[in-house]
């Protein structure tokens, strides 16, 4: 099917893309790198009258380290950057290490980091990963910018905390330190598809013992979902055989998978558990 | 304001401007108001690889691209990179190997392929099959499309080893 007929505008500021949403009554959809959207519209999914492009807004772009040191990541920065990026592996590598799961090689090279956190889609791998960051979000509305913890941001299926014609600007990730270690894996029936469970882990091990852990999960749920219990079973072990396995068990109190046409809840309850371990066992290993 | 934009873009080495109306997408622009029915259309949302070209140098769906998004870019098609003899090697490959058999998914196939070894010049086969996991080939059973792009892979490597440093 071909998309609805529509106007189309480029504006070239944050300010000149808020008035084109404020002028439109509501008919207005912003588009980054349409690999979500163009879909949605040739099926009728979407028919916005007014197709807003961002993709050229020079404030939504950019990869650098802030003044306190955390790193700012523009929301135009692509998926395949998101792999590539020397800063982002540095800093945010949950980001690289997820990036191959994400979709194909040429969504990749299309697809922005904004584009896929705004629409928040429960299956993806980067909102999880800006919930197992620590993630902060600025959004630009009429109003000005706000910033919106990642914790905060995600409401329900594709519901974000952002008002409608609000713009995701960046995200700002906390630097990170010495002695963190990232994992991200994910079970899917086949490559490049969507995942029936998916998993990074964040652990603070300055020195043997795990200080801090952050274990966010996708396609759980109707939301990108923090493990807390696990998390907490995990805190102050030594990532031993113990540990893992309590924070395996933990996970039946952090995660509720519903039945759906693929598989039922238990089961992908007993995935990510699977999952879990092994990224834990793996991170256990790594020298 | 639906009506069609005038948008200028660089196809296969040529500076053009067209009208396109919004909707179009750069699979329907390329293929109806240039001819250049190369680029084929299978699902038109992204999943089967038939559609792929070359945005400013890296592969992208151009059913996943209105033309107006294009305005400003330079596009390659298959007719380009053929003309400009950069998929050569990879065409006879495919050709030696069997690794097309109706054709339909090849344009995408060489796309993908030229990327693939544009960022990684000896890619293993499990990266090979990794970067051909968004091309269906509903022929060929995929082997000897791997097959091709590993040869070429290889002869490509030769080359450069044989030029004078
Ligand atoms: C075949 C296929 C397979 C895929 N597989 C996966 C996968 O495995 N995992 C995965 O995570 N994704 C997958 N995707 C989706 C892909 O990652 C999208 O690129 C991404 O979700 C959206 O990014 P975009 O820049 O293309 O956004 P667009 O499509 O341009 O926009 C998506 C939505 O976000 C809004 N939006 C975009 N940017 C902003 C912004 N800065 N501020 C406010 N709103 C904004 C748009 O208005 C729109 O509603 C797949 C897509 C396809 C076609
Ligand atoms: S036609 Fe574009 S991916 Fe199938
Ligand atoms: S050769 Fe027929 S689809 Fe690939």
């Amino acid at each position: 099917m071909k998309a609805q007929a529509f106007s189309y505008v480029r504006p070239a500021t944050i300010a000149q893309a808020l008035d084109a949403f404020a002028g439109a009554d509501g008919a207005a959809t912003y588009i980054a790198g349409g690999q979500s959207l163009v879909p949605a519209m040739a099926l009728r999914l979407q028919a916005p009258e007014l197709l807003i492009d961002i993709a050229h807004l020079a404030e939504l772009r950019g990869i650098a380290l802030d003044e306190d040191g955390g790193l700012r990541l523009g929301a135009l920065t692509r998926h395949a950057e998101a792999h590539d990026d020397p800063l982002i592996a540095a800093h945010a590598p949950l980001l690289a290490l997820a990036a191959p799961f994400v979709a194909h090689p040429a969504i990749r090279n299309r697809g922005t980091l904004g584009g896929s956190v705004a629409l928040a889609d429960p299956a993806s791998e980067f909102p999880a990963m800006m919930l197992a960051l620590g993630a902060t979000i600025e959004v630009a509305g009429p109003e000005g910018t706000r910033r919106i913890a990642a914790e905060d941001f995600f409401q329900d299926l594709y519901q974000t905390t952002m008002e409608p014609g609000e713009l995701l600007v960046a995200f700002h990730i906390p630097a990170a330190r010495p002695g963190d270690r990232c994992v991200f894996d994910e079970l899917a029936r086949r490559r490049g598809d969507y995942a029936l469970v998916g998993c990074g882990v964040k652990l603070a091990m300055p020195a043997g013992t795990v200080d801090e852990a952050r274990i966010a999960f996708l396609a759980v749920g109707p939301i990108p979902t923090r493990a807390r219990n696990a998390e907490d079973a995990l805190a102050g072990t030594r990532l031993d055989a113990e540990g893992i396995r309590a924070a395996q068990a933990a996970l039946g109190a952090d995660l509720d998978p519903q039945d759906d046409d693929q598989v039922p809840g238990a089961m992908r309850l007993h995935l990510a558990r699977v999952l879990l371990g092994r990224l834990l066992g793996r991170l256990a290993s790594a020298p | 304001m639906t009506a069609p934009v005038a948008i200028t873009l660089t196809v296969n080495g040529e500076r053009l401007t067209r009208l396109a109306e919004p909707r179009e997408t750069l699979a329907d622009f390329l293929r109806r108001d240039l001819g250049l029915t190369g680029t084929h259309l299978g699902c038109e949302m992204g999943v089967c690889g038939a559609c792929l070209v070359m945005l400013d140098g890296t592969p992208v769906h151009s059913c996943l691209s209105f033309a107006v998004q294009a305005d400003g870019s330079a596009v390659e098609t298959i007719e380009g990179l053929t003309e400009s003899a950069a998929v050569t090697d990879l065409q006879q490959a495919f050709h030696e190997r069997n690794a097309l058999q109706c054709g339909f998914c090849t344009p995408g196939m060489l796309v993908t392929a030229q990327g693939l070894l544009a960022r990684k010049a000896s890619p293993s086969r499990e990266e090979i099959r990794d970067a051909l996991s968004g091309n269906y080939c509903r022929c060929t059973g995929y082997e000897a499309i791997v097959d091709a792009i590993e040869t070429v892979a290889r002869r490509r490597a030769a080359s450069r080893e044989e030029l004078p440093a």
